[in-house]
């Protein structure tokens, strides 16, 4: 009997697929300490102006990456490439990277 | 020699480059970034501009151009390579130089003469000069503040690849004569090699006679066959 058909039906549905789940990696691109950042200088002042009273400013970015995943950790290793690759300078900058359930 | 002038979206000094190196009887062709870099390309310039319009920093999404790959590539094996303002910002951010050009000091956009002193003569770029000359080229620039760690500014030092620095009219290098609060007065640097160098001022732009001063020439000399 010619069962071939039937054992790749099997096989197909006992393939076992990762489930993918949506995650948000926040990226937050920080200049590293001792490195001048006159926007945020220029920003204090400003605020002073204004009346306020500080006494340090500091800036970041923060990207908000969405993707899907198969754990918070493989999320997080992405994240971070990305980070490394395109997002930070690494001459002048320090990050981090948080992961969430989207 | 045929210097391929790279276009990024947003380059606007890629005609001033080509008609300075014509003036200097040196070969020169524009090219679009999404072409590739040509045969036969014997020397390349990343030109001035605002390429991707500074998105992220200046020269980041120019620096991951697939055409970068090409330049490092040419970089190593010894292609003539200067990158000039966006151009030496995208020279820092694909690693082709050391540090970082980052926000200016003043937190403005600056567009002036400066002098720089010439710190070492003994490459292609500088060889028209001697060390010590001191040079009047302009600068326009908002992101032109040269930051490098500690460690690797010493090392710049000690392999003599500094270029260019920022000094007064006698060639003294003080904290005024500095436009941008770059590290060490620093306005220029070499590559690893000494045939790629990147500095922030616009040599071709002090090199027609029409519009001035011609103390940029012997940067673009670089490109010279000699």
């Amino acid at each position: 009997m010619d069962t071939r058909g039937k054992s790749q039906v099997f096989l197909r549905t006992d393939v076992h697929v990762q489930p993918m789940t949506a995650y948000t990696a926040t990226v937050t691109v920080r200049l590293k300490q001792g490195v001048l950042d006159p926007e945020a200088e220029t920003t204090k002042q400003a605020l002073e102006r204004l009346g306020f009273e500080l006494s340090e400013l500091r800036s970041a970015d923060r990207f908000e990456i969405d993707l899907d995943a198969q754990s918070a950790e493989d999320a997080r290793e992405r994240a971070d490439e990305m980070a490394e690759r395109l997002l930070a300078n690494p001459t002048i900058h320090d990050y981090d990277v948080g992961v969430d359930e989207r | 020699m045929t210097v391929s002038v790279i276009r990024f979206g947003g380059s606007n000094c890629d005609r001033d480059a080509i008609r300075a190196l014509d003036h200097l009887d040196i070969d020169a062709e524009i090219v679009w970034h999404e072409d590739g870099l040509p045969e036969g390309t014997e020397g390349i310039v990343l030109p001035g501009g605002f390429s991707y319009g500074d998105y992220l920093r200046a020269g980041a999404m120019a620096a991951r151009s697939p055409i970068m790959e090409d330049v490092r590539a040419a970089a190593k094996s010894g292609t003539p390579v200067l990158g000039v303002c966006n151009g030496a910002q995208i020279g820092s951010e694909s690693s082709l130089t050391a540090g970082a050009f980052t926000t200016n000091e003043s937190a403005r956009f600056q567009c002036e003469h400066v002098y720089l002193r010439v710190e070492n003569a003994d490459t292609p770029w500088t060889e028209d000069y001697e060390e010590g000359d001191v040079i009047e080229i302009p600068i326009a620039h908002g992101e032109g503040r040269f930051e490098i760690t500690d460690d690797r500014l010493d090392d710049l030092r000690e392999t003599d690849r500094v270029l260019f620095r920022y000094c007064d009219e006698e060639g003294n290098v003080t904290a005024e004569a500095n436009p941008n609060g770059s590290k060490d007065n620093i306005a220029g640097i070499l590559g690893e090699d000494d045939n790629v160098a990147v500095l922030m001022p616009h040599p071709e732009r002090a090199t027609l006679p029409d519009v001035g001063a011609t103390d940029g020439q012997g940067v673009l000399q670089g490109f010279s066959a000699d």
